[in-house]
């Protein structure tokens, strides 16, 4: 399974890389090929527009990945902060953040990034903000229950006596104890971004046209399912291979890390 | 004193949501009375219709305006339609939660059985065969599910009808879509849940009595093994809930997350308002309820 997943990962950057060297283009058009099936020249088909689909996977795999990856690392950063806080100090400090906390995982799933993303409109930048908005929830409560267990170790009450200051102690002394943890989790989020993100923009909020998502690549595929059934196929089943194969990694970092997950 | 301290927790928890969604439309970017109407819209219907919202207040008391309102069942009124958004959410709500719950039925009746099987061949290449289908599934998105099926099962085989909801079989396509994911984490929670619960001393005991293999699963073993598949109901019912918006989408199904959808659509705010409000709701009162239920399931914790 391990090398499954290396396999699909490896495939999608070396096809990426081909794409940029053969000069595939996402955006040219071509009116004599609209809905056209896989063809030896267009691999994947064409889409209604006459584009060819291969390019605009490819073009796709980028900007999930490029909103995936942001997206991580803003909400790690913000939840592991408000994690840490929360945890190191508890009483009320801990009370009002979990409050806050509870709050956001009362919209259940992607609701509230739906929310947001409707109301601040359209658009890569303000789909980046919908999905930090609500991501960093995770972080926050997994860094706290970290922090919490971590808070009294020996080494962290030595430290602490001997004069050392809060952000030394959470960052020299707590953070890098639950390295593991959180990789293991960033690993899996990278995977909930690319659904999330995906969603967002099949329901029309997201990455906007001509530029190429996932998404909206499959929202204009199920208005075409009936005459070009191969274009949601193809584009479901390369959306597919690239989540499983994350998820994959994830489950191997976390075996490898030992961390033991919370059932989600 | 559990009670009393889920409640207060609770009371927080809805007020947060009151007032997150009430803040949602300050979030407009600009004049949101200017998004919502468009620039061609007079300047006298901009004034009526920041009036009619109370956009023109402060903004404390315009939550109390909004909160005063939601008690009397008040959500104002649809931009678009120009009705009140209470009679809209009254004929879309039903809709998702019959939707709703024939999924749950879907994932209970599939995951539990499926489950079981899995634990009781625990090891063997049937177990084996079930865990990976089911953890690979469970990661299946519903906007790809969903055209898969009616790809397969309306298109190519005909059984069943595209989308909408004129015929009675309408509904199964979107239930399996919704329910599928489901059936798989129950497969696996049921599958973890019982597996411990096989360990225990009791179910030898009941075994060395000489009870059938059957009474002491079905019995004595899953009675245990239940709990804290409620409390994955409970939680599930939350991406139940908001798969229903893609879901609901792709079918065509007139429940209150295409409601959601359409409104974001014409850019009418207290309609996205409403139904993000009534999601989350639900989704903090069914919590609450399985919360309570497991406590007075099981005696262990009705204390704590």
């Amino acid at each position: 399974m391990r090398l499954f997943s290396y396999a699909i990962l490896g495939l999608w950057v070396l096809a990426v890389v081909a794409g940029y060297l053969f000069q595939l283009d996402p955006n040219t058009i071509n009116l004599n090929v609209i809905l056209q099936g896989p063809t030896t020249q267009y691999w994947f088909g064409a889409d209604d527009l006459g584009r060819d689909i291969l390019a605009r996977v490819l073009s796709g795999v980028e900007m999930s990945v490029l909103v995936a990856c942001i997206v991580t690392i803003v909400t790690m950063i913000f939840g592991v902060l408000v994690g840490m806080l929360a945890g190191f100090y508890g009483g009320r400090v801990d009370s009002v953040l979990m409050q806050v906390t509870d709050i956001f995982l009362a919209f259940p799933g992607i609701l509230l990034a739906i929310a947001f993303a409707a109301v601040l409109g359209p658009g890569l930048g303000n789909l980046i903000l919908a999905l930090s908005l609500t991501g960093w929830v995770s972080y926050a409560r997994l860094t706290r229950g970290q922090t919490i267990s971590l808070r009294s170790r020996q080494h962290v009450l030595a430290a602490e006596s001997l004069g050392a200051g809060v952000p030394r102690l959470l960052f020299r002394h707590i953070l890098p104890l639950m390295t593991s943890v959180l990789v293991v989790e960033a690993a899996y989020s990278l995977a909930s971004v690319m659904i999330a993100e995906a969603s967002l923009s099949f329901l029309g909020l997201g990455i906007q046209a001509p530029d190429a998502s996932w998404g909206a690549m499959l929202r204009d595929a199920v208005r075409f399912m009936l005459v070009a059934p191969h274009y949601v196929l193809i584009v479901g089943a390369c959306l597919m291979s690239l989540i499983l194969a994350i998820n994959l990694a994830g489950d191997y970092l976390r075996d490898k890390l030992d961390v033991k997950r919370e059932m989600e | 004193m559990f009670l009393l301290h889920r409640s207060a927790r609770f009371f927080t928890v809805v007020f947060g949501v009151l007032l997150l969604t009430f803040l949602l439309i300050h979030l407009v970017p600009g004049d949101p009375v200017e998004v919502m109407l468009g620039e061609s819209a007079s300047s006298a219907d901009r004034e009526a219709l920041r009036a009619e919202l109370g956009l023109n207040q402060p903004l404390l008391q315009q939550f109390g305006i909004y909160l005063n309102k939601l008690a009397h069942g008040d959500f104002g009124n649809s931009i678009h339609t120009r009705t009140p958004i209470a009679e809209l959410i009254k004929t879309r709500y039903p809709t998702t939660l019959r939707l709703a719950m024939l999924s749950l039925c879907i994932g209970l009746f599939v995951g539990i059985p499926l489950g079981i099987y899995s634990a009781l061949k625990s090891g063997r290449w049937q177990d084996i065969l079930v865990t990976i289908v089911s953890v690979r599934i469970s990661a299946v998105p519903a906007f790809w599910l969903g055209p898969v099926l009616m790809l397969i099962f309306a298109v190519w085989l005909g059984w069943l009808p595209v989308s909408g909801m004129e015929s009675n079989t309408s509904i199964i396509l979107p239930a399996l879509t919704l329910g599928f994911g489901l059936s798989a984490i129950l497969t696996r929670m049921t599958r973890t849940s019982l597996l411990e619960v096989l360990n225990e001393d009791y179910i030898r005991t009941a075994r060395a009595k000489g009870l059938s293999e059957r009474v002491v699963i079905l019995r004595h073993a899953m009675r245990a093994a239940l709990l804290p598949i409620i409390t994955i109901v409970g939680l599930q019912m939350g991406s139940l809930l908001a798969g229903a918006v893609i879901t609901e989408t792709i079918f065509s199904w007139d429940g209150i997350g295409r409601l959601l959808v359409e409104s974001i659509e014409r850019r009418d705010y207290p309609v996205t308002q409403a139904c993000v409000l009534i999601v989350a709701l639900s989704y903090v009162a069914v919590n609450l309820f399985t919360d309570v239920m497991y406590r007075l399931a099981d005696p262990r914790v009705r204390m704590t």
